[in-house]
C-alpha cells in the first residue's frame, strides 16, 4: 500500500532534506519499517535498543493519533499520509 | 552554534523562576541559516504534560502541543529550532534521562534554577550517534 511519511524537521538531515517520503506497507508498523530500511541512519532515532518504537515517538494517521486506533497494527489504504510527531521530553535527574 | 537574544535567555530564566520548584519547558522559535547556525527570535512557553508529582524533575511537551508550536512558528514566518527547560536545584547540565529522550538537530537550552532563583542557562545539541550532547552556549 503506497502512503506518504511525513518527516519532522529535526529528522530531515537523514531524508536529504525531503519533508515527506513514500513508503510501502499494509500496516503502519510496515510502512514505518520500509521507511526506516530506506533511511538506515534514521532508525538509532526511531527505535531503541530493544528494537521498539521510542516512547516518545508519536505516529499520526492523518489527524488521528494511532495510539487511538489500533496502534502499529492499524490498517493502511491507498494513499494514506503518516505524520512522525515527537513528544519532547526530559528532566533533571535519573530518578 | 546557536545565537539566543538577552530578551528570550531573559524570558527563559524568568519562566524557570515562576515554575520553580517544578520543571519549565517551551519551545525556541528562530531561524537557521545555510551553516546550520540557529537564531533564536522568540521562546513559546508551553505547560508541563507530565503529571504534577512528577513535575519537580520531569517535563513533557506532548504530540499536540508539539504541532501547536510548529503552526504558531508558521504563523510568525519562523521555524521551531530547538526547545528549553529548567532545572530545579540541579546543575544546567542534561540528564541521562535528557539524552534518551533528544532528537539530532535541535538546540536544547537548559537554565538551572537554585533555590527560586535562575543561574546557568547552557545550550546543547545531540551528538549524531546519541552517546552524549555537545555544548554550543
Ligand atoms: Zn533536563
Amino acid at each position: 500500500m503506497p502512503v506518504t511519511i511525513q518527516i519532522p524537521t529535526a529528522l530531515r538531515v537523514f531524508t536529504d532534506k525531503k519533508p515527506e517520503i513514500q513508503a510501502d506497507g499494509a500496516t503502519v508498523a510496515e510502512a514505518i519499517a520500509d521507511f526506516a530500511s530506506s533511511y538506515p541512519d534514521i532508525k538509532r532515532h526511531l527505535y531503541d535498543e530493544d528494537g521498539t518504537l521510542r516512547s516518545f515517538i508519536n505516529i499520526y494517521l492523518g489527524d488521528t493519533n494511532i495510539k487511538n486506533l489500533g496502534g502499529l497494527e492499524t490498517p493502511l489504504k491507498d494513499g494514506d499520509t503518516l505524520m512522525l510527531v515527537p513528544a519532547i521530553a526530559g528532566g533533571s535527574g535519573p530518578r | 552554534m546557536i545565537l539566543l537574544p538577552d530578551s528570550a535567555s531573559m524570558a527563559i530564566r524568568s519562566e524557570g523562576e515562576r515554575s520553580y520548584p517544578n520543571e519549565c519547558c517551551g519551545a525556541l522559535l528562530g531561524e537557521m541559516d545555510e551553516s546550520g547556525a540557529r537564531a533564536i527570535s522568540e521562546i513559546l512557553p508551553i505547560d508541563n504534560g507530565r503529571e504534577t508529582e512528577e513535575r519537580y524533575h520531569r517535563f513533557v511537551i506532548g504530540p499536540d502541543d508539539f504541532m501547536a508550536a510548529e503552526k504558531t512558528a508558521r504563523e510568525l514566518g519562523l521555524g521551531v529550532i530547538g526547545f528549553y527547560h529548567s532545572h530545579p536545584d540541579h546543575p544546567a547540565v542534561p540528564s541521562d534521562y535528557d539524552r534518551d529522550h533528544a532528537l539530532p538537530w535541535y538546540s536544547y537550552v537548559i537554565v538551572a534554577v537554585e533555590s527560586g532563583v535562575s543561574g546557568d542557562l547552557t545550550s546543547w545539541e545531540l551528538d549524531a550517534d546519541r552517546s552524549q550532547f555537545i555544548k554550543e552556549l
